[in-house]
């Protein structure tokens, strides 16, 4: 391994400098990149200005609409509704982040295995993915909550090992069309090693696809969470999470739409930004464009 | 591309074929546009069943009231005992012995005509073990059924039902129980027809399906038309119904919204429904500012309270739940986090139960509460350790949850932790006493404060606090074998006072039936029971 | 290619029956079961009656060797929670519902979807990728339980053009499609784009371009194959998915569906409806992953039937 490394980091570093420098040029996936940056250190350095705690209840207040003193209303207990954001931001971008994480490791190297190794071996690690499919999700959850008790490291397990599926399926397609092509048939000749060879060659030719469902997987276990918190594993009441204020606020929608439009609000800028960035990272790691 | 414009159209063919074939089974029920005589009711839940003697839930009562009656039957507005089946009926000396002769024009819906037997049989069906019916202990008050529905005699004679003649059944009792008459008004008492659950299956065949619609023969007001599971029940006139000639109904409609309360409130708000079982908490502001004259908010025999577990520290200590219990400002959550839906509680029996109202209660008192913490050994919750409220997955609960923690932590210095779990997981960890404080909720089923009387005693299964007192028990079995009204009362007052004043739960709130109801609706008068004798409604369109 | 599905199909047997075996077991292990004391206490010895009734007091083994025996036999038994009906039955009345659902809503979401992402492919980093990428973005910041409710507060309380709820008039089954339509459009405008964008990068296309062929014929005739790809490996369970039903749409729309069913069973612990639900599910999810399979063959003839 030590013979090629020194190729190794060259080879990737350019492509990575190159990316970067492209990404640059697409002021979009740049405005994206900072809102982004921005979004983190608001929901990190926030609820330390902010006045309110996030169950700091005033009952007799209970859901107001924006005002001076409450700049995004407050909610059925009279709470601040903008420091719960705040605070369930962290909950759910790192959830978001962890559980992407997750998913995305163990699908990417699963479907790529399988659809290099091809054969026996390819179906039968397709139909493992089959039957986890299968799986009852709620069952597993509801399991999950008894037999390991509750804490937010589980929910990214929980939800990093239902994602990564459909991740596992896009790789793997990808991969049995590259398999073929002359470049890896060349990689072969070369006498390349096989971990190499879909290390560096397979990974990164699917690398577009990958991105753009990465940036899909991201708001699904955003909202999964949500799902999985109602059923008691996960946050804990009087925590939130931007997915559970959406849901509480869509029940009140239009008596009280303060609740439902700030949560989404902040969940749609990340969102966007994370689209937008995701198909610039994914254009300027194109290697085919960058002829052009 | 050929193959996805190929795909494509294949599968819009293949749904435009299923929607029309659904189409055509769909026909038979009707569009929801009102329609004169016709009732459109969203109800809160798909029935489990429409057989009633297995059904426990409050959304198949009101359905089934529509398709069965008991002997006897309420009045809406007063809930005092009217004629069912029975025309008449005399009572024992000793409170014992029921005798009902019952209306000779008594029939089914296919016209065969209702005899005493019909209650033997039914009364032998509900309580027959291998039927293992989740109500069968509701006529354990019978002498003998106990032992039958558990097994220990087998021979159904020695049970206390005896048909005299045709028309004449003779019911005898384990013990006095007043509220025996009144109680008749529950699914778990209505009769069954012989012919028709052996046509389907054995008399003890939970799987039968002869509650379905063309099967299903019932002695009520009306008739199951159409049964379509989560869309629709819809029910009709039985002509053969001994007092048809005073149902001002032709038909009910049921849909089933299946827990979704927010749909419901908009369903009605569209019109295509003109009454709805329950609305959803968040609206009930809205409606009392804007359309007052549709909402109807009616005090109902139930109350939510928080249970204890007495058997972990520090809640083995009366001082401790007696002061946790007067730390919670009842007004707050009644008013001020459940939207005013409900009425602050004092005491586990609702009001007006049967003419009952506690004497005992508990009221908030946040001093008290404090010096009886610190008297405990945990002055301002110094010393305590957390404390978890548990509940299920519910928005009501949770703001419940979240509003006590706020006051025991800012108000007694305890932290507290919620904990929410799903409903099956609750209820394992509620019965197997896994819990600090758990909610619940107890709506009661006849009218008479017995019902909450009898689930603090140390063997019954409602108990679920680990509490046992045998004073307590002395008194609910004085309460259950007097015969005296005034006296059995006051041997119930005594008995909640016991109860209050060890405290193995916190009353919160009573409920209160919160439903929507539109001007085209006569007759539907609200109870405590939310009872509905389908009798007393009528529905006139105004043509504008 | 006719042994190549052959072969696969005899391989959803072993598949299957792990299935079975797996979930079989997997829902026994969550606490508490489809009859115990609910919020009120039912007596001990009815609670055994029941059990016995439905088989549950025999060892786990014997259990499964029962379900297994009857399950090859195609019996599914009775629904412990729901017993005028067995599962077969309820299956049979809900799938319909669910499938017709999910055939309309794969059709808003393939026309939303694809022509959202091929628009957006053609010129990127433009305003005509922005505007349709943005507007498919839509139905992933607004999720079911958001879009729904919003489309029946304008269209069926504002306008009263279209009823809240219901499954039977063509006019109720307008809103549910759209609903559950945008989220997967979202999904397949995003893979779209970015499989269309890289295909159309590639040096065959160059060619047909060179050649002189009208940007139309290149797009469909040759983009199109190599660009949906990731759309067509991201159908076959979504298909399924969409097939079995949504929990949440038929909720709120107040639809008899098989999603709806899916999710009581697992909450209710309706053993026998459960494993019912899940094998129906798992028959879809292997039929769509082998014609997801086989589409990607014909599509793209350098991926082989091995």
């Amino acid at each position: 391994m030590t013979d090629v490394a020194p190729t190794h980091i060259e080879a990737g570093a350019s492509l990575w400098r190159d990316a970067w420098r492209r990404l640059r040029k697409n002021h979009l996936a740049a405005i994206s990149f900072f809102l982004l940056i921005a979004m983190v250190a608001l929901v990190i350095v926030g609820p330390w200005v902010s006045r309110y705690s996030y169950e700091t209840q005033d009952r007799e207040l209970g859901a107001a609409p924006p005002s001076a003193s409450h700049w995004f209303g407050t909610d059925d207990l009279g709470r601040d509704l903008f420091t719960r954001i705040l605070y369930g931001g962290r909950i759910s971008l790192m959830v978001g982040l962890c559980a992407t994480a997750v998913s995305l490791g163990i699908g990417v190297i699963y479907g790529a295995v399988a659809g290099f190794a091809g054969g026996r071996i390819d179906s039968a690690l397709m139909r493992i993915v089959d039957i986890l499919y299968t799986l009852p999700f709620t069952i597993i959850v509801i399991i999950l909550t008894v037999y390991l008790g509750k804490s937010i490291v589980l929910i990214f397990m929980a939800i990093g090992a239902v994602e990564w599926l459909t991740m596992a399926r896009i790789v793997r397609g990808q991969v049995v069309a590259l398999r073929h092509k002359e470049f890896v048939e060349a990689a072969y000749v070369m006498g390349l090693r096989r971990r190499r060879i879909v290390l560096r060659h397979l990974i990164p030719n699917a690398l577009g696809p990958i991105i753009v469902y990465t940036t899909l997987t991201i708001p699904q276990v955003m909202l999964l969470e949500a799902v999985i918190s109602f059923l008691g594993l996960g946050v804990q009441a009087p925590m939130s999470s931007w997915g559970v204020l959406i849901q509480d606020g869509a029940k009140v929608m239009e008596d009280n739409a303060w609740r439902l439009i700030f949560p989404s609000l902040f969940l749609s800028i990340t969102l966007f930004s994370l689209n937008f960035l995701g198909d610039g990272l994914r254009d300027a790691l194109d290697p085919r464009i960058s002829k052009d | 591309m050929r193959f996805l414009l190929g795909h494509t159209s294949l599968c819009i063919a293949i749904a435009l074929t299923l929607s029309a074939c659904n189409g055509q089974s769909g026909s038979t029920s009707k569009s929801k546009a009102p329609r004169e005589g016709v009732l459109r009711v969203a109800a809160d839940a798909e029935p489990q069943s429409l057989d009633p003697q297995l059904t426990t839930g409050h959304t198949e009562h009101r359905i089934l009231t529509s398709l069965f009656e008991g002997l006897t039957t309420l009045n809406q507005k007063t809930l005092e005992v009217e004629p069912g089946v029975a025309k008449t009926w005399e009572i024992s000396e000793d409170g014992r012995t029921y005798t009902f002769h019952l209306n000779p024009d008594a029939k089914w819906s296919d016209g065969a005509p209702m005899t005493a037997n019909d209650f033997v049989y039914s009364f032998k069906r509900i309580l027959s073990p291998k039927f293992a019916a989740e109500y069968s202990y509701m006529p354990w008050c019978i002498e003998n059924a106990e032992a039958f529905n558990k097994g220990t005699i087998e021979d159904f004679a020695q049970v206390g039902v005896k048909a005299i003649d045709n028309a004449t059944l003779e019911v005898k009792l384990a013990y006095p129980a007043p509220y025996f008459l009144s109680m008749q008004m529950h699914n778990a008492w209505f009769p069954v027809q012989q012919a028709t659950i052996e046509k389907h299956g054995k008399i003890d065949d939970r799987q039968s399906d002869w509650i379905l619609a063309g099967n299903m023969v019932s002695n009520g007001p009306f008739k199951l038309a159409e049964w379509k599971p989560n869309e629709l029940i819809r029910v009709v006139r039985n002509e053969h119904y001994w007092d048809a000639k005073n149902i001002k109904l032709n038909e009910i409609e049921f849909y089933p919204v299946n827990g979704n309360l927010q749909t419901a409130e908009r369903m009605f708000r569209a019109g295509e429904v003109d009454t709805i079982e329950t609305l959803v908490i968040t609206k009930v502001p809205v409606y009392k500012r804007d359309n007052p004259s549709v909402l109807k908010l009616e005090p109902f025999a139930g109350t939510y309270f928080y249970r204890m577990n007495v058997t972990r520290p520090p809640l083995d200590d009366p001082r401790v739940r007696l002061a946790l219990a007067m730390s919670v400002d009842k007004e707050s959550v009644c008013n001020d986090v459940l939207f005013g839906a409900f009425t602050p509680a004092n005491a586990l029996t609702p009001p007006g139960l049967g003419g009952y109202t506690a004497e005992a209660g508990i009221p908030y008192d946040l001093a008290k509460a404090k010096a009886l913490l610190a008297e405990a050994g945990y002055p301002d919750g110094k010393g305590m350790r957390d404390i978890e409220i548990l509940y299920n997955e519910s928005e009501d609960h949770q703001l419940v949850a979240e509003a006590v923690q706020d006051m025991w932590k800012k108000g007694l210095g305890i932290n507290v932790v919620t904990n929410k779990q799903e409903w099956k997981v609750y209820l394992s960890s509620m019965t197997t006493l896994n819990y600090d404080v758990v909610r619940a909720g107890w709506i009661a089923d006849f009218l008479d404060p017995m019902n909450y009387c009898e689930c603090f005693t140390t063997d019954n299964g409602n108990n679920r606090t680990g509490w046992s007192n045998p004073q307590y028990d002395e008194l609910e079995k004085k309460a259950r074998h007097e015969l005296d009204p005034k006296q059995r009362f006051a041997y119930m007052q005594e008995a909640e006072k016991l109860l209050l004043s060890q405290t193995p739960i916190i009353p919160i709130y009573t409920y209160r039936q919160r439903y929507l109801i539109n001007s085209d609706l006569q007759g539907c008068d609200g109870n405590i029971l939310n009872y509905m004798n389908y009798k007393y409604m009528s529905v006139t369109r105004n043509k504008s | 290619m006719i042994r190549f599905i052959l072969r696969r199909v005899l391989g959803f047997i072993p598949v299957f029956l792990i299935i079975a075996t797996l979930v079989f077991f997997l829902i026994r292990l969550a606490p508490g079961g489809p009859f115990m004391e609910g919020e009120r206490h039912v007596p001990p010895e009815v609670l055994e009656q029941i059990r016995e009734s439905y088989n549950l007091n025999a060892p786990l083994p014997q259990q499964y060797a029962m379900y297994m025996w009857d399950l090859v036999r195609g019996d599914l038994g009775p629904s412990m929670q729901q017993p005028s009906r067995t599962v077969s039955q309820w299956i049979v009345l809900r799938a319909p519902v669910s499938v017709e659902l999910g055939f309309y809503s794969l059709i808003v979401a393939l026309i939303i979807g694809l022509s959202a992402g091929i628009i957006a492919s053609l010129r990127p980093n433009t305003l005509t990728d922005y505007i349709p990428m943005s507007i498919a973005m839509a139905g992933i910041c607004m999720p079911t339980f958001v879009m729904g409710p919003l489309l029946v507060l304008i269209f069926a309380l504002k306008f009263q053009w279209l009823p809240v709820s219901g499954w039977d008039a063509p006019a109720e089954k307008i809103l549910p499609s759209i609903t559950l339509g945008t989220v997967y459009a979202a999904y397949i405008a995003r893979l779209a784009r970015g499989g269309m964008f890289e295909v159309l990068a590639q040096d065959f296309i160059r060619t047909a371009r060179a050649k002189g062929l009208s940007e139309t014929r290149v797009v469909l005739r040759h983009a199109l194959r190599g660009g949906l790809q990731p759309v067509i490996s991201f159908l076959g369970p979504a298909a399924a998915g969409l097939l079995t039903g949504s929990f949440v749409v038929e909720k709120i729309f107040i639809i008899p569906g098989l999603g709806k069913q899916f999710v009581d069973a697992a909450f209710n612990r309706d053993y026998t409806m459960l494993m019912g639900a899940v094998l129906f599910y798992a028959v879809l999810i292997l039929i769509f992953n082998l014609i997801v399979d086989v589409a990607q063959a014909w599509l793209d003839p350098r991926v082989r039937y091995d």
